[in-house]
């Protein structure tokens, strides 16, 4: 799957809430059509990303996928600015 | 397939008079204002009760969470709570048993213990040390965080009042409010919580 996007915000090895924290920080800066990739190595962020993208009102979550980086499992979170 | 296609005519309904029509855009923008007075902001009110080091992390931590999904949050700190907002400890102008609880409560987050296997202390080292190895943040780390996302800290004077805390003991930027305060803005949120 390969997905375009503008802006990268690298989450991994940090824990709740700090993925989301840190997403949103990034997510505001955004322009409206522009995507947000999230690279998080904490599980819990899979089901975080989903919860987050229902409460914000302009965030569409285009697609989550798990890979191999560096020896770790990294949960990646795609997230479109409406 | 017989069946003929029949252009259907819909006969105008009479139309209705300009006035009617604005009346019933009138009682339409009523129950609107209605609706919209009774449904919730994006909201969450939280209480924070407890002095526990834990119990005010996992507050902090969903007042984080919330603020970054975009919610509106207020804390109101108050009574065990109060001790996590201090920032010095200060006598003058106490009765003796006002002095004797400031003596023997925390000054800060940093002084509070955990709510169980505390040890004296002990306890809430080491839970400080097992979130560094995880690369949790600080509890005082995620009450900045909370503040820099906008979370509104708010004391309660009652509990200031009869623990004999000062406004002056108190971190900066914490506004002080009673029990109105807090139901003025639950009664307005989606969720409420008490720590």
């Amino acid at each position: 799957m390969e997905i375009k996007y503008d802006v990268e915000v690298d989450a991994r090895g940090l824990q709740c809430p700090m993925p989301i924290v840190n997403a949103r920080k990034t997510f505001q800066t955004l322009q409206s059509g522009q995507t947000l990739r999230v690279l998080a190595t904490d599980p819990g962020s899979v089901n975080d990303f989903k919860g987050w993208a229902n409460m914000v009102a302009d965030a569409e979550l285009l697609a989550q996928e798990t890979t191999e980086l560096d020896g770790k499992t990294v949960y990646v979170h795609y997230i479109r600015k409406k | 397939m017989s069946m003929n296609a029949q252009t259907a005519v819909v006969e105008p309904a009479a139309t209705p008079s300009l006035d009617t029509l604005q009346q019933q855009v009138q009682q339409l923008q009523a129950q609107v204002d209605a609706l919209r007075a009774q449904s919730p902001d994006n909201r969450l009110s939280m209480v924070v009760f407890s002095g526990d080091l834990d119990r005010v992390l996992a507050a902090f931590v969903i007042a984080s969470g919330a603020a970054a999904s975009g919610m509106e949050v207020s804390m109101f700190f108050t009574f065990w709570g109060l001790t996590a907002l201090r920032q010095k400890r200060e006598s003058r102008g106490k009765t003796l048993f006002q002095k004797l609880m400031g003596w023997m409560t925390p000054v800060g987050i940093r002084g509070l213990g955990v709510s169980k296997m505390n040890f004296g202390g002990i306890g809430a080292k080491m839970l400080r040390t097992m979130m560094r190895q995880q690369g949790v943040p600080q509890p005082e780390e995620m009450a900045q965080m909370a503040r820099e996302l906008g979370v509104r800290i708010v004391a309660c004077q009652m509990s200031m009042d009869v623990m004999g805390i000062h406004k002056e003991e108190l971190i900066d930027g914490v506004e002080v409010g009673g029990v109105a305060t807090f139901l003025g803005e639950a009664t307005r949120s989606k969720a409420t919580l008490f720590i």
